[in-house]
């Protein structure tokens, strides 16, 4: 298969076919609501469109997102050559209904139609040892994008000082605030430190994770568990109708920060939590 | 579960109360942010027509024309509701609308609105797009398609059997009010 249309094809599954670990995740939710709630009527039609998305091959959502590539390439590749390919994907998806026109130039409020405009789809490159492809994509929706945040430690409103147990403040603050707009239940990915930038990078690269996966650091790790616990209390549910289950997982990491500054970003996505990855090995394409 | 066809009358409406599950049938127009910008601005009257005693739907589509020239709805789940909260109570006032399709709800200005003028928010599963698409069972037209984009259009469809949660009714009663107030309290004990 050509680089181009193996591109098109991971497009085609991030947008219409949910990945196993967050279907199983959301079945499980179901499963602790009561019969006959709203909640538990929201989580089965979400099932019921999961399944109808993957049999017809349509988007789960009709919002398919921004498109963020993560690619790691090897020695004497160029990253032209990726982009362009991207750049080919993007538009025959969108022709092909995989993927909805997403990209608006802000000057003036023009959709592009094909989803591709200034840094979009937006790709961060990775050049690596290996003599192997790994191309990782995120679809991105709007709407929980809206309800990301970032916060500067100390924050005065909530006595989140700069430790853990700050984080953990402005955690709970942030899904409080998000409600169900973000389309609960969400997953939560957090950068710890960093500049401005580079803690929402942090944060978003978080998704990448398989749902259960912890932190590698303990400390962080112990947070991860117990904010599931906490976040799970506020009874928000999905769509925000109230429920057991307001998030699904949260993803912290952490990176050196400067001393006068502690960011936390906090990255949301909703129940439609739509990543997928390829590895170009010998030639051979293989999905995850 | 309630059944309900478009056009709804004032009476219909005033009977639906927060938690009622309804199944929606007749004719409904998406609008999103661009469209409910014009009605508040421009109060065009090509809409008019379709808009009155019907719901307004805050969708952007994903659309494809089948071979025989006519629009199809492939993915259209509800978007967030809350950027239509400066012109909403406006709009149902201006075109007699009866009833609000989204996500996430909205503020006190809308739900001041709908009691004044007997208007009902309609939460519908946000992302589930290709469910809600199946149960469009036609487009029967397009406005402002050019100008706006497939997302931002104003698409008039028929739709059947439209699966959606009363979360907001004409008698001041809002499920985001509650569920908010609810869980800020909870957090507020978490946080100790």
């Amino acid at each position: 298969m050509e680089l181009k249309e193996s591109i098109l094809e991971l497009l085609r599954r991030a947008a219409t076919d949910l990945s196993p670990d967050v279907e199983a995740a959301i079945r499980k939710a179901r499963d602790k609501e009561d019969e006959g709630t709203p909640a538990r009527n929201v989580f089965d039609t979400i099932i019921e469109n999961v399944e109808m998305a993957r049999k017809q091959s349509t988007p789960m959502c009709q919002d398919t997102g921004s498109l963020v590539f993560y690619i790691d390439f090897p020695v004497g590749d160029t990253e032209k050559k990726y982009r362009d390919a991207i750049e080919w994907a993007a538009k025959e998806a969108t022709a092909k209904q995989y993927l909805r026109p997403n990209a608006v130039d802000p000057v003036t409020s023009k959709n592009s139609g094909n989803n591709v405009g200034v840094n979009a789809p937006y790709i961060h490159f990775h050049q690596w040892d290996k003599d192997e492809v790994r191309i990782r994509l995120l679809l991105k929706g709007g709407g929980s994008e809206n309800v990301g945040t970032q916060y500067k430690l100390p924050h005065q409103p909530i006595n989140a000082g700069r430790d853990l147990k700050g984080v953990r403040k402005v955690i709970i603050d942030a899904v409080t605030k998000a409600q169900g707009l973000g389309c609960a239940p969400g997953t939560l990915g957090v950068g710890i430190g960093g500049g401005r930038d580079t803690s929402y990078t942090l944060s978003k690269e978080q998704f990448f994770r398989k749902m259960g996966q912890r932190s590698e650091r303990k400390e962080l790790a112990e947070l991860e568990v117990q904010l599931l616990e906490d976040l799970n209390k506020l009874e928000i549910g999905p769509m925000g109708f109230g429920g057991k289950t307001t998030v699904m997982d949260v993803f912290i990491a952490a990176q050196d920060r400067h001393p006068a500054t502690f960011y936390v970003a906090i990255s949301y996505n909703c129940w439609a939590f739509r990543r997928k990855s390829m590895t170009i090995k010998e030639g051979e394409v293989y999905y995850d | 579960m309630i059944k309900l066809k478009t056009p709804i009358s004032e009476e219909e409406i005033r009977k639906l109360h927060v938690g009622d599950s309804v199944l929606l049938s007749g004719v409904i127009v998406t609008a999103r942010d661009a469209a409910h910008k014009l009605m508040i601005e421009e109060r065009p009257d090509f809409i008019r027509e379709a808009l009155k005693e019907s719901v307004i739907y805050h969708c952007g589509p994903v659309v494809k024309k089948d071979e025989n020239g006519n629009w199809q709805f492939v993915s259209a789940g509800p978007t967030t509701s809350a950027r239509e909260e400066p012109y909403q109570a406006d709009v149902i006032e201006e075109y007699k609308v009866r009833g609000i399709i989204g996500k996430g709800g909205m503020g006190p200005k809308t739900a001041a609105g709908l009691q004044k003028s007997g208007a009902v928010y309609f939460h519908a599963v946000g992302g589930a797009g290709t469910l809600i698409a199946n149960a469009v069972k036609k487009v029967r037209t397009v406005h402002k398609l050019e100008e706006f984009g497939t997302p931002e259009a104003f698409w008039v469809i028929e739709v059947e059997d439209f699966p959606v949660v009363v979360t907001m009714d004409s008698h001041g009663k809002s499920m985001h009010k509650e569920i908010l107030e609810k869980s800020t309290k909870i957090a507020e004990e978490l946080m100790g």
